[in-house]
């Protein structure tokens, strides 16, 4: 066991799956000698060269159509999006192409490559830097959305991901990169993509939650523990496709759910989630499903961003609201 | 007045004359250029011709059968066999070959089946069931995504030590202007990947003309600023596509990294049969122009004066291919009917809960 932050996580485990893997490359904007501007992917270069692990030109969609085309050719692209706020340039190759081949194809050819990129708010990015795009993702058939939460997962996810036959979009809280440690084993494990995990258990409350939200809903969790509300918190972990057999289970047993998420109202994957538990669960409800997420503007200005973005206090004012319905 | 840093005009015209033409046969089919001559043999020119007509034929069956309701998307090709069939004469079965959605016939040259070539156009998924040794990818209709998804596949083809085996992607006049052309062009010269780049230029982006697409005087000039050879070639020339194309796959497969033809052509007929109408756009000048130069006179010109093609060999072969056709439409008839569930199961190779519940729910519909 090690005692890594978000950032060694992922690039513990991009080296160990290439030194496993002779087929997985790594390629990006400054990914190679400068080992990315976040140092993703330190020290990849000199432990595998620039064949395995290079600087493309700047241009997110070129990047896109490399890293379809190596599939078709057998190999594991894994390209990383510099902030997936560039997402848009290279929408066409990740929905339009790559998300849609195995469909196309008929189920006989699969298109393997990770799409890795950074994204969230709270650290003062310029403009198209933080925005929570994954309800964007998400709602692409054929690709697969990950989030993770805390270094363990984001370990065992990304080499999941990898493994995986079909596309994944690897979504890396900036927020969560260097905020905190975990204990990470050193030897390869996985975490299974489409399954979430039960952050913390409770009776009283479901919260739902994903990527920096986790934490937050864990201080809320904490600070309503000591006025006795016990809040079970679920982390999504792959918001595409979304592991509702946990959510619900947990609604059944403690009767009251609350949504959160960092992406705007309109946005993310939670209107989906409430949809889908109003569905399946309404009975077991006890109180409306509470809903906490920023609201439907574009992301702020970095100076208001603070004020903009959901956080713990909002989450403990959702819960109590739920709980005291 | 002081004297301008750099003279403009000066520099532009240095552009435009790094682009000459090339060309062997002129429309009449007279050899104007036996130095770059290609070397083929007798059964070699007589194949190139064959692949011509049959094009020319599986373009006015295409247009009947689409009239007829029996095919969806087609994309005419008349008038561009040469820019087609005679560049693709020049790559080899192992070659990877991204087309673009005008691209069939080249595709069927490759190695897909009539009958699915058609189901792709019908719109059902057998189409795409490509035969094991087929290299290639459905015709593309994102145009310009062809370019860099090439550019992938070469850079693998390199990564991977291919020997004597490359990528070939088109797209047209219309497409040149895409921003993935040019990313798919400067990739490939960053990463010296074996690829070669067409853009068939037949003058019009459904309707949009060739010199609204772009101030460049050629369409080759864009190779420049990825730092590649760019080619300008008689597109209604055969033996100039076909000796242009087999130099640049040799440079590409040695090595040395991508290069871009543009091959000047005409498509005689509509964008698509999906309701365009040339004539809204395109004067009866231009079309009596370009047919005077069709690829099919030059070449049947200059073989029969050879002695190798007769008017009796072409009528065969016409009806050979009209038979193949028949055949291969009603080949195209006996495709199962898709089912739902089986999209569903198409669509990961480990589904989803959500996916898991809709086969399931679907499969129920279906067996009823």
């Amino acid at each position: 066991m090690a005692n890594l932050t978000m950032i060694q996580a992922i690039t513990e485990a991009l080296d160990q799956e290439m030194a496993r893997d002779e087929k997985v490359l790594v390629f990006g904007e400054d990914v190679g000698k400068n080992g990315g501007v976040f140092r993703a992917t330190q020290g990849l270069f000199d432990k595998y060269g620039e064949d395995r692990v290079s600087d493309t030109p700047l241009a997110e969609s070129g990047i896109g159509g490399m890293a379809f085309g190596l599939a078709v050719q057998g190999f594991r692209p894994v390209m990383e999006i510099q902030f997936f706020g560039f997402v848009f340039e290279v929408m066409d190759s990740i929905v339009g192409q790559m998300a849609r081949t195995s469909y196309r194809m008929g189920g006989k050819m699969h298109l393997p490559a990770v799409v890795r990129s950074p994204f969230g708010g709270g650290v003062h990015t310029p403009e198209m830097h933080a925005d929570s795009l994954e309800g964007l993702m998400a709602q692409s058939p054929g690709l697969k959305v990950v989030i993770p939460s805390n270094p363990y997962d984001a370990k065992g996810l990304l080499t999941s991901a990898i493994r995986d036959e079909d596309p994944v979009v690897f979504l890396e809280h900036m927020k969560l990169y260097r905020s905190f440690r975990d204990e990470v084993p050193e030897e390869q494990y996985t975490v299974p993509l489409g399954k979430a995990a039960v952050a913390k258990e409770g009776t009283d409350v479901t919260v739902v939650a994903y990527g920096y939200m986790v934490r937050e809903a864990l201080k809320a969790a904490e600070q309503l523990e000591k006025d006795g509300v016990s809040v079970e918190v679920i982390d999504l972990r792959t918001v595409s496709p979304i592991d509702y057999e946990t959510v619900v289970a947990s609604v059944e047993k403690t009767g009251r759910m609350v949504m959160v998420q960092e992406a705007q109202r309109m946005a993310g994957v939670g209107n989906t989630v409430i949809s889908e538990v109003s569905q399946r669960a309404i009975l077991s409800l006890e109180a409306p499903i509470g809903f906490v997420t920023a609201p439907d503007t574009v992301y702020p200005f970095g100076q208001a961003e603070n004020t903009w973005l959901p956080n713990a206090k909002d989450i403990t004012d959702s819960i109590k609201e739920t709980v005291e319905f | 007045m002081a004297k301008q840093p750099v003279d403009y005009e000066a520099l532009l015209s240095t552009i435009e004359a790094s682009f000459p033409m090339v060309q062997i046969l002129d429309k009449d089919g007279k050899i104007v250029n036996e130095d770059i001559m290609p070397d083929l043999s007798d059964d070699e020119l007589v194949e190139l011709m064959r692949r011509m007509v049959w094009s020319r034929v599986l373009h006015d069956r295409s247009m009947a059968l689409a009239r007829q309701g029996r095919l969806g998307f087609y994309a005419p090709t008349m008038g561009q066999e040469a820019s087609q069939l005679a560049s693709h004469f020049a790559f080899k079965k192992q070659d990877w070959f991204y087309p673009g959605y005008r691209d069939v016939p080249q595709l069927i040259q490759h190695g897909l089946p009539v009958s699915q070539a058609f189901l792709w156009s019908r719109g059902h998924v057998e189409g795409n069931n490509y035969p094991e040794d087929l290299h290639a990818i459905p015709p593309q209709i994102i145009i310009g995504a062809q370019f860099i998804q090439a550019m992938g596949n070469a850079v693998g083809q390199k990564m991977a030590g291919k020997e004597d085996e490359v990528t070939f992607t088109y797209t047209g006049d219309g497409g040149s202007s895409q921003g993935d052309v040019y990313e798919g062009m400067n990739f490939a010269g960053r990463y010296k990947a074996p690829v070669v780049f067409f853009i068939q230029n037949n003058g019009y982006a459904i309707s949009t003309p060739r010199e609204k697409q772009s101030a460049a005087k050629a369409l080759a000039q864009k190779a420049a600023a990825a730092g590649i050879p760019g080619i300008q070639v008689d597109g209604m020339d055969p033996l100039a596509v076909y000796a242009v194309t087999k130099q640049a796959r040799e440079w590409a497969a040695a090595g040395n990294g991508p290069v871009l033809i543009e091959t000047i052509t005409s498509r005689f007929g509509p964008h698509s049969t999906s309701g365009d109408d040339p004539t809204r756009y395109r004067e009866q000048e231009s079309f009596d122009y370009w047919e005077q130069r069709d690829p099919l006179i030059r070449f049947r010109n200059f073989l029969t004066e050879k002695g190798l093609w007769s008017e009796e060999q072409e009528e065969k072969l016409i009806e050979e291919t009209k038979e193949e056709i028949k055949q291969a439409a009603k080949e195209a008839d006996q495709a199962p009917k898709m089912k739902i569930s089986d999209f569903l199961k198409n669509m990961y190779n480990e589904p989803g809960q959500n996916i898991t519940e809709q086969i399931e729910k679907y499969e129920a519909k279906e067996s009823k």
